[in-house]
């Protein structure tokens, strides 16, 4: 017998009913159906590129244990008829052989998308038709002007399905692109880098990265040396987001709740409803905002401190999670939430923004303002030093510029940063407007992000970075 | 001895890669292989001594490369018939054909000799597949209960991920070969909250990731016994020592420490794509550029690293790598010096003449089907001096100085210059014997200084095999698993930070 491919919703509807063959109490069916395509480059040519196709399913089977309800979860690719009753009976073993579980709350139901029997969406090689050639273009030109050109590409499509048991039929199409690219002079001694986000690469133009690279590397053309300190320093929204979403990974509401986060409060609880800042900052997330669109529910392939299987499907609504420098809400499941005495059940959203009310302009403005100080471009390299404080180290990468009398006067070597963003949020003295934007770190799998740039009057560069 | 799992064998796996090659040779590749890799993993984990999340994942799909009029192409693909076989292999051709007008440089690979057919399998006992799950969680809740039985530890969390990989390889020269590797990752921490002041610390078990198998979390290779007993006490210690001066000391680092400052310094330093620049987008570059090899003064005499890709029950050991050449051991640095680079086969053959030699070593490899193969670290391992001195010998040599046990933050510039360390636990060392721990205490320098002010290295029964399951590298990001083998050694007048001060309390 030849194994037959299955359509994602028969997928769905076939699992539904092997685990209720098999016993299991609920069933929860997500598939995903992944499409990809990227080009790479280095040293002024293509380097490598690839096409992928993937698919994924996810069995989440419940069974009744003691005086709870137990879990099993079992993902596979590939997955054929022929193979799906294996994957669901493992599920419901994998749900047998667990205790119960203490997430576990009844399946969301009732919600049937009008979309639901339409094909996933693809991507392919088609969506750079107008940007290769562009590319190709400036490759040419950097070779023809003594430039180095090394960047990154990627687009991918993700259909998902979601079923279960309990009557949910879901289906949500997430298309994400970036682009990002680093240009180096003749001797490699100087660097600047460029990203952006997409959805479509419609609104990416090669021509354009490529001017404002060679607008940054003629910064570079003179040359300082800045000793580390305490500096005032402009972050452009890159570089806040590079921050940000590490603060925005932390808003785990069970941790804070059990005292081991920063946003722990000192005898008991957490520090929701303390103010954070005394300026007027906020962060969001809205899985419908313009832009930078996510899935509006609820997707947990595994339980944690602020996700449960037993959520999906979950309909995400806008959440402030910061309003007004106050500390609003931290990332709970329906479970942590009740744990931890929460107000509201708020999951994590995929995207997030962040602005300040009543700032305007751009990084431009913010450096017009500013008499001696730097500019840096991105971070990298981030990581938790003290999860008390959220102290994180890092470094600038690829254009740190120095700043006199409200202009650009040159490059500057790079720095080693020992920062919190909680404490930047406390400390920055002037903003400019939320535009959408890229982290450097983070952008390739976190990149729904908007945020403003900040200047910070004392950014700590712990020490100097020989790197270039 | 294990053997390939049947049901890796049972798939067709030889009837898809003659459909590919031959179809990629048809349309014209110069050159074609083809990976048909399952990566079966589970992962569990349990808070506070109760299941929290417990998960089993199977990634299987099929991958064609090819070079095509001297361009890559890449394609993969997840249905397991030969038409998806022969339709990935189209697209990889018509990938490489799209690509060929912005491709400046003819691909060329470097020679290896042909494997016709070869089986080989990792150094493991026990496969974790074959546990059931019940008794993987009743042991991850005995350790938990261990802990959190004890005064002062408030929270436990404690997880294992297994990874058994299955993986056929062929390609268009007249190589094949059956893959099955296995792999194991702890972790188990301990946290203490003073409720009072608020203040939160924690304190993981050493044990590394390992490539063994479930036998490696019942005893072989690590005394759990011991490590569960003694984290109570090391956590109330840490919780009650003083916060650390900022200075220069000299510094004894534990294995358990040092094998990541050994990643992120000399793996990641030199490995030649990132010297040539392929990676100066994303992961960053090296200051130990092909210019320097065999003059550059990496650190002092007494250093010498290895890459390798056969140590036993090392991350990244393999048979074959993913262009089908096979596993080797070679000099990085000796006496002190640069002497050579991690390579896959088109560095190889571009840089022949500089390497001094014409054969790859076997650094290719993809993290699954669905990912194209970059060049990835080698077990990168400093050695121990024969007759060396012990730990406690070393800790003996220093007057004033920090003794540094287990990992836990890291970061390190796009050139590997400057780095940023923490670890579990920190002992102060006052007249040659450890003094109490101290808290807050990060380690803070420059590459080649550091390795330049390495005093002496510590004997064989000072050698641990550290190591991570989770390195990242490449765009698309793919995440590697790869073990670094070290002995303790001394350091002298090493910065060392208070990290509280850093924060600016």
């Amino acid at each position: 017998m030849t194994a037959i491919q299955l359509t994602p919703q028969d997928t769905v509807e076939r699992a539904l009913d092997l685990a209720a063959t098999e016993g299991a109490d609920g069933c929860v069916v997500l598939v995903a159906e992944t499409s990809s395509a990227n080009l790479r480059w280095a040293n002024n040519t293509l380097t490598t590129n690839g096409a992928m196709r993937g698919s994924d399913v996810t069995v989440i089977a419940t069974v009744g244990a003691g005086e709870g309800t137990a879990a099993g979860v079992v993902s596979r690719s590939s997955v054929t008829d022929a193979t799906l009753r294996e994957i669901v009976a493992s599920a419901v073993a994998a749900a047998r052989a667990s205790g119960p579980a203490e997430d576990a709350r009844p399946l969301v139901d009732g919600l049937v998308g009008a979309d639901w029997a339409e094909e996933p969406d693809e991507t392919s090689v088609t969506v750079y038709a107008d940007f290769a050639p562009a590319l190709g273009e400036t490759l040419q030109r950097a070779t023809k002007e003594n430039r180095w050109l090394y960047g990154f590409a990627d687009h991918e499509v993700v259909t998902l399905y979601v079923g279960s048991s309990a009557g949910l039929r879901l289906r949500h199409t997430l298309p994400r692109g970036h682009v990002s690219e680093t240009g180096k002079t003749a001797d490699k001694s100087q660097s600047a880098w460029v990203g952006a986000a997409t959805r479509d690469f419609t609104d990416i133009d090669p021509l354009g990265l490529d001017a404002e690279l060679t607008r940054r590397l003629g910064w570079a053309s003179r040359t300082v040396s800045v000793e580390a300190g305490r500096h005032p320093t402009i972050l452009p929204p890159a570089a806040v987001a590079d921050l940000m979403t590490y603060l925005y990974w932390t808003l785990d509401g069970r941790d804070a709740h059990e005292g081991r986060s920063v946003f722990s409060k000192p005898g008991g609880g957490t520090r929701v409803g303390e103010v954070l800042s005394t300026r007027p900052v906020g962060l969001r997330s809205d899985p419908h905002v313009t832009g930078l669109e996510t899935f509006p529910f609820a997707v947990a392939r595994s339980s944690g401190g602020s996700a449960s299987v037993f959520d999906n499907g979950l309909p995400l609504s806008g959440t402030d999670w910061i309003r007004a420098g106050k500390l609003e809400h931290l990332m709970t499941s329906r479970f942590t939430a009740e744990l931890s005495g929460a107000t509201a059940v708020t999951p994590a959203i995929d995207n997030y923004v962040v602005s300040v009310e009543g700032a305007t302009g751009s990084v431009d403005d913010l450096v017009s303002g500013l008499d001696n100080g730097l500019l840096l471009t991105c971070l990298w390299y981030i990581r938790t030093v003290d999860p008390q404080t959220l102290l994180l180290t890092g470094l600038t990468r690829d254009g740190v510029y120095l700043v006199e009398n409200g202009e650009v006067v040159g490059a500057v070597n790079n720095f080693r940063f020992n920062e919190s963003p909680v404490d930047l949020l406390g400390r920055f003295t002037a903003a400019g407007a939320t535009v959408p934007s890229f982290s450097r770190e983070w952008g390739d799998y976190f990149s729904r992000t908007a945020t403003p740039p900040l200047l910070v009057p004392d950014f700590n560069m712990s020490t100097v970075s020989q790197a270039s | 001895m294990p053997e390939v799992d049947a049901s890796f064998l049972a798939l067709p796996r030889r009837e898809l890669a003659e459909a590919a090659l031959r179809r990629a040779r048809d349309l014209g590749a110069e050159f074609a292989e083809f990976r048909l890799e399952r990566i079966r993993s589970e992962s569990i984990s349990l808070r506070d001594g109760v299941l929290e999340s417990a998960r089993d994942d199977e990634d299987l799909g099929l991958a064609v490369r090819v070079i095509h009029d001297g361009t890559w192409g890449f394609a993969a693909g997840v249905a397991l018939t030969t038409d998806e076989a022969i339709r990935v292999a189209e697209q990889a051709v018509n990938l490489a054909q799209v690509s060929r007008p912005i491709n400046s440089e003819r691909i060329e690979l470097a020679d290896e000799p042909v494997y016709d057919a070869v089986t080989w399998v990792s150094a493991y006992d026990v496969d974790p597949q074959s546990v059931p799950r019940a008794d993987k969680v009743a042991l991850l809740t005995d350790y938990s209960h261990r802990l959190l039985s004890a005064a002062g530890v408030d929270h436990v969390t404690a997880s294992v991920a297994t990874v058994h990989e299955c993986k056929y390889y062929a390609n268009s020269k007249g190589t094949s070969y059956t893959q099955q590797r296995v792999r194991i990752g702890p972790e188990i921490q301990a946290v203490a909250v003073d409720a009072e002041t608020g203040r939160f610390d924690s304190m993981a078990s050493c044990a590394p990731p390992a490539g063994r198998g479930w036998e490696y979390l019942t005893g072989t290779g690590w005394d759990w016994d011991e490590e569960l007993a003694a984290i109570p006490g090391w956590l109330a210690e840490k919780m009650a020592a003083p916060s650390v001066e900022p200075g220069r000391y000299d510094l004894v680092v534990d294995p358990t420490n040092l094998w990541l400052t050994i990643h992120e310094s000399i793996g990641h330093a030199t490995e030649l794509d990132r010297a040539l620049g392929y990676e100066a987008n994303y992961a960053g570059t090296s200051f130990a550029t092909l210019d320097k090899l065999g003059t550059l003064q990496y650190g002092s005499p007494v250093m010498h690293v290895t890459g390798d890709r056969v140590a036993d029950h090392g991350l990244s050991t393999v048979g074959y790598d993913d262009e089908g050449v096979a596993g080797q051991q070679w000099d990085l640095v000796k006496d002190g010096v640069l002497v050579g680079y991690q390579v896959d086969r088109r560095m190889a053959k571009v840089n022949e003449d500089v390497l001094g030699t014409p054969r790859s070593n076997g650094c290719a490899y993809a993290d699954s089907a669905g990912h194209i193969p970059i060049q990835r670290m080698a077990n990168v391992s400093l050695q121990p001096a024969e007759n060396g001195p012990s730990t406690e010998e070393l800790i003996s040599r220093v007057r004033n100085g920090i003794y540094i046990v287990g990992d836990k933050s890291w970061s390190i510039d796009m050139q590997r210059y400057n780095f940023q360390f923490t670890g579990q636990r920190f002992y102060k060392i006052t007249d040659g014997k450890l003094d109490g721990q101290l808290r807050d205490v990060a380690y803070q320098a420059t590459t080649t200084e550091f390795w330049g002010s390495m005093e002496a290295v510590g004997g064989p029964q000072t050698y641990v095999l550290g190591g991570a399951l989770n390195c990242g590298k490449a765009q698309p990001a793919q995440s590697g698993a790869v073990t670094h083998g070290c002995p303790s050694a001394l350091f002298r007048g090493v910065n060392i930070l208070n990290t509280t001060q850093e924060a600016g309390r």
